[in-house]
């Protein structure tokens, strides 16, 4: 019997019982479309997170105040607790190191802002003319914070492109006088639109100079200093002159943690990369069910047609002919199962994208590769024991039962 | 040489804790051409025998040789073979597959044999009008009458032109009159030379043969005339 033959025949038989062969092309169907919007859901969530960290820049080395140590107790946790302020002269230091190309000081706080009557809670950063060339952000309108001493608290402010709609419509924002907290600061620039990076808002900010934030905050320690390094190869030699830096101006303690962009973004991609693998693992377990039915269905399917077989036989037709045509019909089932799975699964990863378009959800190529993959082999797999099976009939038992 | 030889065969059941003789030390010879009918009451090993001329059963012991060649020891594969070429079965209740044409069933040894689409179109068209059918080769099992059905099995049976033609009650689903029709067609066949052999318990169909072989109790004993 040769190939296009089997294919006919087996494909007749599975058409031949149709409520059958639709159940099981929908279990793997399900199976399948699971995989594929589950895993574009989880990558997609990946993807987001890894492009807002990289928008950041790949040669940022982030200081941040307070030492994350994990460990027991010991003699040192009751002696020295307390870390020191992360000062602006600790960041005026970093700038003379080799490998070092920009440094900005951050200083965060949520504050109010009032313009003729309106007012609103905002969030201040306090930073440096540094900043808008380390974060890459680019003006609308006027200039950033002047480049001076970072100690010297003038009264200027960046405004975010979002809060100025809000806080001035239509009218011409540069030049205004807005109050933040006790202070008169006069808007001297508009971010343009960027979106979100590193959990700030951008176009909801209000930028000043980090002395006058400090004032505002009555504050002395930074919240964060960001450093870019001249060279990504040498970033974690960087990172260590950093930390030796700042631990001999801390008198010997090293009070601070710093950490890469790299290892920031390796660790969600990590997080987020397992969280996509274990929901697939989820969504596999439907496959697998699905190849159990595809056995079960297959099995029934060889009792129903013991005397087609028997007749099969009587007529010449060899075990491995029967096995293959059996073999055949499981596969064919399969095949449909997943191809139709698979539109659906990447019709629901469009939908999402519709919905949400912030969400990348493509499904990756894996997942994609290891669905059809599997929903193909149980389809192989499950459907060789009842293959096997309806083979090993004896002809005359087949035909004797009516 | 004859076409069929049996020596010496025997065929056991085992039913629960009873042993059931089907088939004692049968011996016999059936020539080329032959018309033969085996019959003998229900139970009495005839079907036994002629599932085992047909290659669907195995003999416990002896020897059953076809066309001269011993056929016992063959493998599985080479006994699925000879039943296709050598071999035509025709059964009671047809047998054939509902979801597939007239001419679909009637084609299905050829389809396992691998012949070509094209000469197995033509030797179809052949085999259905050999038994009258000509106009049915689109219709399904369930659109056509018992006799129509059992002509339709009977030229599948002989499409591949086989040795020997095995009957097993051929007429036992039909009414007295499309039996006979039926029973006609069988025997135009055998006039034209293939072997026949019939398995029927209706002493009418059986008195038509040229041999009776009757079986009781698994003992063959042989009657001509």
């Amino acid at each position: 019997m040769n190939f296009t033959d089997t294919l006919r025949f087996a494909a007749r038989a599975a058409l031949g019982h149709r409520l059958r062969a639709g159940l099981l092309v929908v279990a793997i169907a399900i199976g399948v479309a699971a995989v594929v919007v589950l895993t574009a859901l989880g990558d997609g969530a990946r993807r987001y997170v890894v492009d807002e960290f990289s928008a950041l820049g790949a040669n940022l080395v982030i200081v941040l105040p307070g030492r994350n140590a994990t460990g027991g107790v010991n003699v040192g946790s009751f002696v020295t607790n307390t870390p020191r302020d992360l000062t602006i002269d600790d960041a005026a230091a970093l700038t003379r190191r080799p490998g070092v190309r920009l440094v900005t000081p951050i200083i965060v706080g949520n504050s109010e802002i009032a313009v003729g009557g309106r007012l609103r809670q905002v969030v201040i950063a306090g930073t440096s003319a540094e900043f808008t060339a380390i974060r890459h952000l680019s003006l609308a309108q006027g200039r950033f914070l002047p480049a001076e001493d970072w100690h010297r608290a003038s009264a200027v402010a960046v405004i975010g492109a979002t809060l100025r709609n809000e806080m001035f419509g239509n009218e011409a924002a540069l030049g205004r006088m807005i109050r933040v907290g006790d202070r008169r600061l006069r808007v001297i620039g508009v971010l343009a639109p960027a979106g979100r990076g590193l959990g700030m808002d951008s176009d909801e900010l209000v930028i000043v100079p980090v002395a006058t934030a400090q004032a505002i905050f009555n504050s002395n320690t930074l919240f964060r200093i960001l450093v870019e390094a001249r060279d990504h190869d040498a970033l974690s030699a960087t990172r260590d002159q950093i930390s030796a830096l700042i631990k001999n101006r801390h008198g010997g303690d090293l009070d601070v943690t710093v950490i890469t962009q790299d290892a920031v973004l390796a660790t969600f991609d990590r997080v987020l990369g397992a969280l996509t693998l274990a929901v697939a693992g989820i969504a596999a377990i439907s496959l697998g069910v699905s190849g159990i039915l595809v056995m079960n269905v297959m099995l029934v399917a060889v009792t129903q047609r013991h005397t087609e077989i028997g007749l099969l036989k009587a007529l010449g037709a060899s075990p491995r002919t029967i096995e293959r045509i059996f073999l055949t019909e499981a596969t064919l089932l399969s095949v449909a199962g997943a191809s139709i799975g698979y539109g659906c699964g990447q019709l629901g990863a469009c939908a999402i994208r519709l919905v949400k378009p912030v969400l990348p959800a493509w499904p990756p190529t894996w997942a994609v590769a290891a669905a059809l993959g599997m929903a193909l082999a149980s389809g192989l797999i499950f459907g060789v024991l009842p293959a096997r099976r309806a083979a090993a009939l004896d002809p005359v038992l087949a035909l004797s039962r009516h | 040489m004859s076409l069929i030889e049996l020596d010496a065969i025997t065929r056991t059941f085992t039913l629960g804790a009873a042993t059931v003789n089907a088939l004692r030390n049968i011996t016999v010879a059936i020539e080329a051409g032959e018309y033969v009918a085996i019959m003998g009451a229900s139970g009495s090993g005839k079907s036994t025998l002629l599932n085992l001329l047909g290659l669907l059963d195995h003999p416990d012991s002896g020897h059953y040789r076809l066309e001269g060649r011993d056929v016992t020891t063959l493998s599985a594969d080479e006994q699925a073979a000879l039943r296709r070429d050598r071999i035509g079965f025709v059964f009671q209740s047809f047998h054939l597959v509902p979801r597939l044409t007239a001419a679909e069933n009637v084609a299905l040894p050829l389809v396992l044999a691998g012949v070509a689409p094209e000469l197995r179109r033509q030797r179809v068209a052949e085999a259905l009008g050999k038994v009258g059918l000509s106009e049915r080769a689109d219709h399904r099992p369930d659109e056509l009458s018992g006799g129509q059905r059992q002509r339709i099995a009977i030229a599948r049976a002989t499409i591949m032109r086989p040795a020997v033609l095995l009957a097993d009650e051929p007429t036992g689903n039909l009414d007295r009159h499309t039996g006979a029709e039926v029973t006609e067609l069988l025997e135009a066949l055998n006039t034209a030379g293939a072997t026949l052999i019939i398995v029927t318990h209706d002493p009418a169909l059986g008195q038509r043969a040229r041999r009776r072989l009757m079986m009781e109790d698994g003992v063959l004993s042989d009657e001509r005339g």
